[in-house]
This record gives C-alpha cells, structure tokens and sequence, in this order.
C-alpha cells in the first residue's frame, strides 16, 4: 500500500509540473463549458416557450440539461484521456527508467496500481471543476442532487475504466503515440459495441450489448444509479489492469 | 558475495549467457570485461532481478536472486547502462523517490539523500532539473541513486561510458572510495578501468566465461612474466647481449627502436637494468612495464580469436 502511494505521488507530480494535466484539465473545461452554456441556452428558451403552452408539460432539469451534458462529457473523456494514460508505461520504457522501477523492492502489481491512481486523481480534478457549473443550476433553478452525483459518479466509473484500457496499452508498446491511438481505437469500438445489435440475432446481441460501454452510462447519465452498470465499469477496470500486469511479467519474462 | 553458477539466458534463439559461473568477495571491486555485445548487460540484469535466468542460479548475498528477490534489490544498488532519469524532476525530488522505492523509511530519507548528494559531489546541482544538467552530472546522479540506500552490493553497468577523461578520473576516484564497505561489480570493455580499478575481474565473450580470477592470479596465470620497455638514445647494438647478460633476464628483443626486457614473474630487475643503461652512457630516455599479460589474453578475446 505504502509502495502504490509513492509511485502515485509521483506520477501525479508528473502530471502537475509538466504541461499535461493543465492542458487536458483546461481544453476539457472549455470544452465542457461550452456545452453546457449552449444546452442551457436552449433549456431557456425551450422552457419559455413551454410556460406559453397552452398543454404544460412538466420539464426537468436533470433530463433536459444534465443528461445530454454528461453524454457530452463521456465522448470528450473518451477522447481526452488516452491522452493522459499513453504515457505511463510507454514513456517508462522508452527512457529506461522501467529497469529502476523493477530492480527495486516495489512489485509490478503495485506500480500498476500506484499510477491508475495518478491518473484517477487527475480524473477527478477534471470532472470535479465542472462541478462549478452546477452553481448556476443550483442558484437560478432546482436540480435534483442525487441524480447529478449519480451522474458524476457514472463519469468517473466509465473514465476509470477509460484509464484502465489506456495503462494497458501503455504497457504493450514504447511509443506513446501508439498507445494513444490503439486505446482510442479500442474505446470507440466499446462504445459503439452495440450498435451491432441491430443485425446480430440471439445471445450475441444481448452479450454485445452488455459489453458496449455506451450502454452502461445511459442509466447513470440520466441519474439512475444500478449496481449491474457499476460492477460492469469496475470489472472493466479490473480487467484492463489484470492484462497489465500480465503484459508487464510476461514481457520481462521473455 | 556475489555468486553466479550455470547462468543462462536466452532472448528467443539468441544465446546471450551461456553457461556462465564465477565468484565476488564481498568488500572487492570486481570488472565484468568484455567487448560489446558480450552479455555483460543481460548478466547485470539478471543479478538485480530486472530479467530472470533462463538456467542456472544466481545469488547475493546469500540470497538466490530467483527466489528472494525483494530482499536482493533491498541491499543492491544498481546503475543500468542508461541511467534511469525522469527528466522533470529535479535532482534532489529524484533522488528522494528512489529513497522512497528502495524502501529507506521517511524519517531516514533526508539523512539519506544529503549523504549521497555529498558523496557523488551533487550538493551544487541538487535543484536544477534533471534535463538540464550536463552528461557527467547524470552519470553521477546514476551512481548517486544506486548509492542512495546505501546497498551491501553495488552494480554498476559501465559506470564511466561517455565521459570526458576528467570526469571519468573523478568517477573511478569515487568507485574506489566506496570500496571495502561495498562490494562492487562493474561492466566495461575498456581494459584499463579494470587495471586501475577493480581487485579482480571476469572475462566472458559471447555469453560464455573467458577468464576470472583477481588480477595477480590472473597475470600469473596467463603468461607470469615481468618486463620493462626501453627507448635508449644510442647502442643498441651492444645493448642486446649487454641485458641478456643479466642474471635473471629471460628475453631481449628489439623493435621499432625499442628494448623489451622480460624476465620470470617476482624478480625485479628493473634497477639492474637502469643501473646498466646508464653506466655505459646509452641514454635512458624512457622506461615502461610492459602491459599486464591479461591485456594480451583480452585483445584475443575482443578481436575474435577466442583461444582457451
């Protein structure tokens, strides 16, 4: 435990005192505000003309606003944070500093660990500033809080399982562009897993829908928070990081 | 201290330690000598646990490097071929993270990281950004990081690559100030390193065990004879018989204007043979031993003739 938060603090220093974390923190934030002002936008006018209709109905700021901005926000974190993991075990092992890391008394288990939790914690930064916005959902209107933090809590689960993939892929090659690319390429075909389930009869369909990543988050981002959706994202996470560590001893192994 | 029976590694089909066994004492500087490409990396490795064997055992100080490997990179420092930098750190933040992986309690750390700032001459650079200090701070700030929590063993992989020849003064001067409390081993391909350094040395070429021994037993071994060169202004001629005609001598031969005199290991007899040349008024004008035997041994080896 104590090894996986040294090489935490470590990395999350990394991500600090070079440009990364700002940058992707920043770009996410102007990205995320930007939509959220536009779909705001359009939940004003569309409620000033619901309060003119003659057959009222009710409209909800959690569906009409928060829903659609954190479907927003998981494309843009599906195509951030390749990104912030590519490095990880990529740039380890172009400069050589793998072989300090493993010639010390920490375990390949621990390094793993230590800087999923790095990338966590910038993950949790970035989705933390948006929390910001709210203040004006909040000030001028009545959201319901149990479903945004569902919503959140959705985001960082799914960027979890995002990072997961990405210290995977990191670990199989020493370019960093590499890593970065098949991590995308990876996460969009999760995501759009389910779009085969269209054309594809019988179980296929149901298991295909079942892996999509897109269909776990739809629940969540509009605030309904199920267990089956949670443990799908963490055995994701798992799972990625299982393949790490048998990447990593596999490779040394060799 | 350091014990290696049987090694071998394989990469796929590529045999890079074959067979490979010798010995370290502890509180010794040993050489591990080859040319390029000859295993001394994947040996390095493979005693500080980064690759595991193919065959054959491995131990450090008592503990077998397969079995034990915590408690083996606990009390070994090691210094890769490329120093293992992370070039947004500074030298001191560096420094700390490698206490902190090799498991020197925090408390201890600060304590640590003064002493090997001190040691490796580092007290000037220690804020100053590891991309930006020059080639022969990086090599020191290698070494200061195998130093760091102040390891029983050290391994250096070709501690002195790529330095200018002050600096590779400096850092030999540092190796042989820690000798006695460390056991050392370190890598290179240069013959002279090992004479001017090392207690000892192992030879090995291709993957496979060349020679080991200290560097007397290694010299007697192989040859076991003594001699000095001499540049003599004049006579020549009569210089010949003149030196053979010294009890004791074995061998005169002339070349390139140059005396070589050899005689049997132990005897010294290079006051007789100045006492001679400057009796007769031959001009002495320069007198040097002729190279250890093992550098002849290590020249075949490098150039391919690999006989024994």
């Amino acid at each position: 435990m104590r090894n996986i938060g040294i090489i935490a603090r470590k990395e999350v220093k990394t991500y600090f005192t070079s440009p990364i974390a700002y940058v992707v923190i920043f770009v996410f934030l102007v990205l995320v505000g930007f939509f959220f002002y536009s779909i705001i936008s359009w939940f004003n006018s569309k409620s000033i003309e619901m309060a003119q209709n003659p057959y009222y109905q009710q409209i909800n700021i959690n569906q009409m606003v928060y829903a659609p901005l954190f479907n927003n926000m998981s494309i843009i974190l599906l195509l951030m944070l390749p990104l912030l993991t590519m490095r990880l075990f990529a740039e380890e092992k172009k400069t050589g500093t793998d072989e300090l890391l493993f010639t010390s008394p920490v375990h390949v288990l621990q390094v793993i660990l230590g800087k999923y939790a790095a990338a966590l914690v910038v993950l949790a930064a970035m989705l933390g500033l948006t929390g910001l916005l709210s203040m004006f959902t909040f000030l001028w209107g009545n959201p319901e809080l149990v479903q945004i933090l569902n919503g959140y809590l959705g985001l960082f689960l799914m960027g979890a399982a995002f990072i997961a993939a990405g210290v995977f892929f990191s670990s199989l090659t020493k370019n960093q562009i590499v890593a970065a690319i098949s991590t995308f390429g990876a996460l969009l075909l999760f995501w759009i897993l389910n779009w085969a389930s269209y054309f594809i009869p019988g179980i296929w369909k149901d298991v295909l829908n079942y892996l999509s990543t897109s269909q776990h988050f739809e629940g969540m981002a509009s605030g309904i928070l199920d267990t089956a959706d949670v443990v799908y994202y963490l055995s994701f996470s798992f799972f990625a990081l299982f393949l790490t560590h048998s990447v990593i001893q596999s490779r040394r192994w060799r | 201290m350091i014990e290696v029976e049987h090694l071998a590694k394989k990469y796929g089909e590529l045999l890079a330690v074959n067979d490979l066994s010798f010995k370290v004492e502890k509180g010794k500087i040993w050489g591990l000598l080859g040319p390029n490409a000859a295993g001394k990396t994947t040996t390095m490795r493979i005693l500080t646990g980064f690759l595991p064997a193919t065959e054959g055992k491995a131990s450090v100080a008592g503990f077998d490097v397969f079995e034990k490997p915590d408690e083996v990179k606990k009390i070994t420092g090691y210094l890769p071929e490329v120093v293992p930098l992370y070039p947004e750190m500074t030298v001191s933040e560096y420094l700390t993270f490698v206490a902190a992986i090799k498991q020197v309690p925090s408390s201890e750390r600060k304590e640590a990281l003064g002493k090997a700032l001190e040691v490796s001459g580092l007290a000037s650079v220690k804020n100053r950004l590891l991309e930006n200090i020059s080639r022969g701070y990086k090599q020191r700030v290698g070494i200061a990081q195998a130093l760091i929590h102040d390891p029983q063993i050290l391994i250096l992989d070709e501690p002195t690559i790529g330095l200018d020849p002050a600096q590779i003064k400096e850092i030999r001067d540092l190796i042989k100030s820690l000798k006695g409390e460390h056991t050392i081993m370190l890598s290179t391909h240069i013959l002279a390193e090992v004479t001017q350094t090392c207690d000892g040395v192992v030879i090995i070429n291709e993957g496979r065990l060349m020679a080991s021994g200290s560097l007397e037993e290694l010299t007697t071994s192989f040859g076991g004879k003594e001699g000095v060169i001499l540049k003599l202004k004049k006579g020549h001629e009569e210089a010949v018989p003149s030196f053979q005609a010294i009890p004791g001598v074995d061998r005169v031969s002339r070349q390139d204007g140059e005396l070589t005199i050899e005689w049997v290991r132990g005897k010294d007899l290079r006051e007789a043979v100045s006492r001679l040349a400057v009796e007769r008024g031959w001009g002495l004008l320069e007198m040097r031993p002729v190279a250890l035997n093992i550098e002849d041994l290590y020249l075949r080896i490098v150039s391919g003739g690999a006989e024994q």
